[in-house]
């Protein structure tokens, strides 16, 4: 495998526009005759369909859910980037870029994060076409808030809506176009098989969710946007069907997998609660404006936050950080509060104590309740729904979460994988955000890949590619077939004692602990093994109920954490093939005296794209060499 | 705390359902009801039967997928809360639960708890987008939309697309989700040159689909977990009685 990154030459800031003028045009009368493949229908894969389907291609579109509404970026709260410069606070493209890079810790590609920057600007204006309410000021213009890693207002929201509102506006015109019949419409449809036929990504096997039918698409090019695989930690704020069976199959057929190991955990979510617990709910990054954030001084002081007097109490970040206090970012919060926690400190009366609080008291007192309440009123109402504490009176109780994942399938600059035909969009890719992403960039990116770069590049891929006569019947989609069908068939045999969730939150468990906030070779080659026998067990032991011919979640269900056992494996060993610490990846090894991580650009400026090579057979690891022309990479301090 | 449930279950939309009687035992007043449906689903399966189907994604009251009828009501007894968002501690040991899905013509059974919400999707297909080619947009602020209209059009722009309303009302209708869209849409300066083909279409689609007719008694807004105003359906109404009689004058001036 050799990886071309197919990174334009010359400068910066006219790369884009000198690549498109280079790119490949499809006649108009030619589109219809081209038909593409989406899997996904959030903000990266529904604008992607729309807009090909506006270009008069002929378009199926596929998610798991019962209608491509509910995609999980509709779950996004807090913003979206642009650099429009409103505000007149000195905001530019080449902030943004700049800005994304450094927050990445010098993991992502320059060429690519610029394009971002550029494009932020056109999707703003797109939306607000769409009729995305947007917050407005009172004149009647664009509102912006601020966000984590910027010092200039260009994050644009829609209450704590935002990925709502931006997915119904894409989703709208997606509907536009299946009521055209450019673009086909399958919900309730998983995706569980890549078809590649002559080196080229040709089609993909599907199963209906509702009746069980194993059928086969065929198309002339597949996009994948699929989003990200945080649920291979069972606990994280994404949604119960989360999952990375489209990218993983992708994998197997030789897509390369970029940076598994990078992930990112949020720091402000609603702890854990017991054993049953089923996901994790994030508490808006803005809380943290006026929240103070502190533990019990003691080991072990299990009184109520009230009955803890002030100078028993620890504010670890504005101790540590005296310079940005409670407002450091998510990484270097996320790993304070685990080392609180790990000391004993931990906020709470439980057995385990995972939590720390946030402490609005002072402000309150400071501010008065109303204010707070206009700020964060309907946060505090969510926490009291979920938590059953009045965080007027009680201190909140926070721990961080796996939220979002940053590694991918390797893509170059075109958006395509190491599978010629087989592009891959938004959060299922690799590539915009390095070791780290910045708040409010994974809407940006995913409407940029969507909207504003496969249009293009798709067409320079289709161009140089005449529509053929393939159809369903060709060998492959019949093999194919078969191996989908003798999987569900093998899953349903076993007949085990174990049910599919506890095996997941047991997966969970071993990926948290050792490939979570903080990682150590040791822990990394020890969970390597655990994920293994476990995985062993799983398919031994695992209880599937029911059949195949119907609507069986379980079924789903068992093939989605399958497929996570081996990516957790993968995460595992490419965390451990990095010895350095960057962005989320933390490795104990490489800190600092003080407990800061420790980057080792000399050895470790790559992306690790990783080549699978069978069953049994350990995966290769292939480096892209990143350059950075521009941003000249330094290390964060926020002490 | 106990809880005594009565399930409807249902093979798949052909086949006949019925209540089925299940002990949910030692229930963690901080779980969510979906929770305490998972624990219930872990007992049936290792005991060799068969979970309960429920619909479900983001568990975080956005996505619009959870939904059945708790006691009667939709989403259950706590106002302005989706299923995946109600915990446990609003009930008591010893409550007795039956839990239904959506009933409506328009929304046919798919196997136990779910329903077939597709015709949601085929309503908005019928008119509810702006048309707005990818690349042609005006720069954001060209269009200066005063805060009042901007919060309006967010107010109805909150609907998760989840069916309650329609199985809150008495005559299955589709008003508040189709209102609310119409609304949206129409509070905006970007969505008038559609308004009148979008009011058209889409009250025809809610028409095709079997939903039923809205005669405002108004169950569906004391359900609905993101609090659409009932407004929604006046303005939907003023808008198809416009549009329609405009539609009628031209076609009149036509000839038609
Ligand atoms: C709680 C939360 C809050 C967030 N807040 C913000 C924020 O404020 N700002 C920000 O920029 N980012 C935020 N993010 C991140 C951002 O929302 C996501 O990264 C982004 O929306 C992902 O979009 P996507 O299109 O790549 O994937 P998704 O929206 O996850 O869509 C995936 C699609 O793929 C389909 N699919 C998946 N697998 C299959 C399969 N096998 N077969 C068929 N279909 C399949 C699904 O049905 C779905 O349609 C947040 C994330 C979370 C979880
Ligand atoms: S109007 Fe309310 S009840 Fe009806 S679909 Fe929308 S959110 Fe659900
Ligand atoms: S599961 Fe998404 S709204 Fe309830």
């Amino acid at each position: 495998m050799k990886l071309d990154s197919r990174i334009p030459q010359g400068p910066i800031e006219t790369a884009w526009d000198n690549s498109r003028f280079e790119m490949k045009l499809v006649n108009p009368a030619n589109k219809r005759k081209f038909t593409v493949i989406v899997v996904g229908s959030g903000l990266a894969g529904a604008s992607a369909a729309a807009s090909l389907g506006e270009m008069g291609y002929n378009v199926k579109c596929f998610c798991f859910q019962d209608s491509p509404r509910r995609a999980h970026s509709i779950a996004a709260q807090g913003g979206i980037n642009a650099a429009k410069n409103y505000q007149n606070d000195g905001d530019s493209i080449y902030r943004l870029f700049y800005d994304t890079v450094k927050g990445g810790d010098f993991r992502a590609r320059e060429y690519n994060v610029y394009r971002l920057a550029q494009n932020s600007v056109k999707i703003i204006d797109q939306c607000v076409a769409q009729g995305v309410p947007f917050a407005r000021e009172y004149g009647g213009l664009l509102a912006n808030r601020s966000f984590g890693g910027a010092q200039v207002s260009r994050t644009f929201y829609a209450r704590g809506q935002t990925g709502q509102q931006l997915l119904i506006g894409a989703y709208q015109a997606l509907e536009a176009q299946v009521a055209t019949g450019r673009v086909t419409m399958y919900p309730r449809t998983e995706m569980l098989d890549l078809v590649v036929i002559d080196g080229k990504a040709r089609g993909i096997i599907t199963r209906n969710l509702v009746t069980g039918q194993i059928e086969s698409h065929v198309a002339d090019a597949v996009v994948l946007g699929t989003g990200g695989y945080g649920n291979v930690f069972y606990l994280s704020t994404n949604a119960k069907g989360s999952n990375c069976t489209a990218i993983w199959r992708a994998y197997k057929h030789g897509a390369a997998f970029g940076n598994p190991c990078f992930t990112q955990i949020h720091p402000t979510c609603i702890p854990v609660s017991g054993d049953y617990q089923s996901k994790l709910t994030l508490m808006s990054e803005s809380l943290r404006n006026d929240g103070r954030i502190w533990v019990p001084k003691k080991v072990g002081d299990k009184r109520s936050p009230s009955q803890i007097p002030e100078d028993e109490r620890d504010y670890y970040l504005e101790r540590r950080y005296p310079s940005f206090g409670n407002l450091v970012p998510r990484d270097v919060a996320s790993r304070a509060a685990k080392a609180v926690c790990d000391e004993g400190r931990g906020a709470g009366s439980g057995e385990t104590a995972l939590g720390v609080y946030l402490d609005f008291a002072e402000s309150i007192k400071r501010l008065g309740r109303s204010t707070i309440e206009e700020r964060y009123g309907n946060l505090f109402e969510m926490y009291e729904r979920i938590a059953g504490e009045d965080p007027y009176k009680v201190p909140m109780r926070i721990y961080p979460a796996i939220h979002y994942t940053m590694g991918g399938l390797w893509v170059d600059y075109q958006l395509m994988s190491t599978i010629p035909g087989l592009f891959v969009a938004g959060e299922a890719n690799f590539s915009d955000h390095g070791a780290n992403r910045l708040g409010a960039s994974a809407l940006m990116q995913g409407l940029s890949d969507g909207y504003f770069v496969l249009p293009y590049t798709l067409g320079n891929y289709l161009a140089a590619n005449k529509p053929d006569s393939l159809k369903t019947n060709a060998p492959e989609f019949a093999a194919a077939m078969d191996a989908v069908k003798d999987r569900s068939k093998q899953l349903l045999s076993i007949k085990g004692k174990r049910t599919v969730s506890s095996f997941h939150r047991e997966l969970g468990k071993i990926i948290w602990d050792n490939c979570g906030m903080a990682r150590n070779a040791e822990g990394l080659r020890g969970a390597i093994s655990e994920v293994r026998a476990l995985r062993e067990e799983f398919w031994k032991d695992v209880n599937v109920p029911g059949s195949e011919g119907e609507l069986n979640q379980q079924l789903e269900n068992a093939g989605r954490v399958a497929d996570f056992f081996e990516l957790g494996e993968l995460m595992c060993l490419d965390a451990l093939e990095r010895n350095e610490s960057c962005g989320g990846h933390f490795r104990e090894e490489y800190q600092t005296p003080d407990g800061e991580a420790m980057r080792d650009d000399e050895n470790y400026q790559y992306v690790a794209a990783w080549e699978y090579k069978g069953e049994g057979n350990a995966p290769e690891l292939h480096k892209e060499h990143l350059e950075f022309a521009y941003v000249h990479p330094a290390q964060r301090s926020y002490k | 705390m106990n809880l005594t449930l009565h399930v409807w279950r249902q093979k798949n939309t052909g086949s006949a359902g019925r209540m089925e009687r299940y002990d949910a035992t030692d229930v963690n007043p901080d779980m969510s009801f979906l929770e305490m449906l998972d624990v219930v689903n872990e007992g049936l399966i290792s005991s060799g039967k068969e979970p309960i189907a429920f619909e479900h994604d983001c568990r975080e009251g956005i996505c619009g997928s959870c939904g059945f009828v708790i006691n009667g009501i939709p989403h259950g007894p706590h106002k302005g809360t989706t299923v995946c968002q109600l915990h446990m501690r609003h009930f008591k040991d010893g409550d007795e639960l039956f839990l239904e899905p959506w009933r409506a013509k328009a929304f046919p059974v798919v196997k136990d708890l779910v329903v077939d919400r597709g015709a949601f999707d085929r309503i908005i297909a019928s008119g509810g987008y702006i048309t707005a080619r990818t690349g042609s947009a005006q720069d954001g602020n060209n269009i200066q939309i005063p805060k009042g209209a901007a919060d309006s059009a967010m107010d109805a722009a909150a609907c998760i697309g989840c069916g309650a309303c329609v199985a809150a009302c008495p005559n299955a209708a589709a008003a508040l989700f189709t209102g609310a869209k119409i609304s949206h849409l129409g509070l905006l300066p970007q969505g008038q040159a559609e308004r009148d083909r979008r009011a058209l279409g889409m009250v025809a689609q809610v028409n095709a689909e079997m939903f039923g007719t809205c005669t405002n008694v108004g169950e569906c807004e004391a359900v609905c977990p993101k609090g659409i105003s009932i407004e929604v359906i006046a303005r939907m109404n003023a808008d198809y009685l416009r549009a329609s009689w405009k539609d009628r004058g031209a076609r009149k001036e036509s000839g038609e």
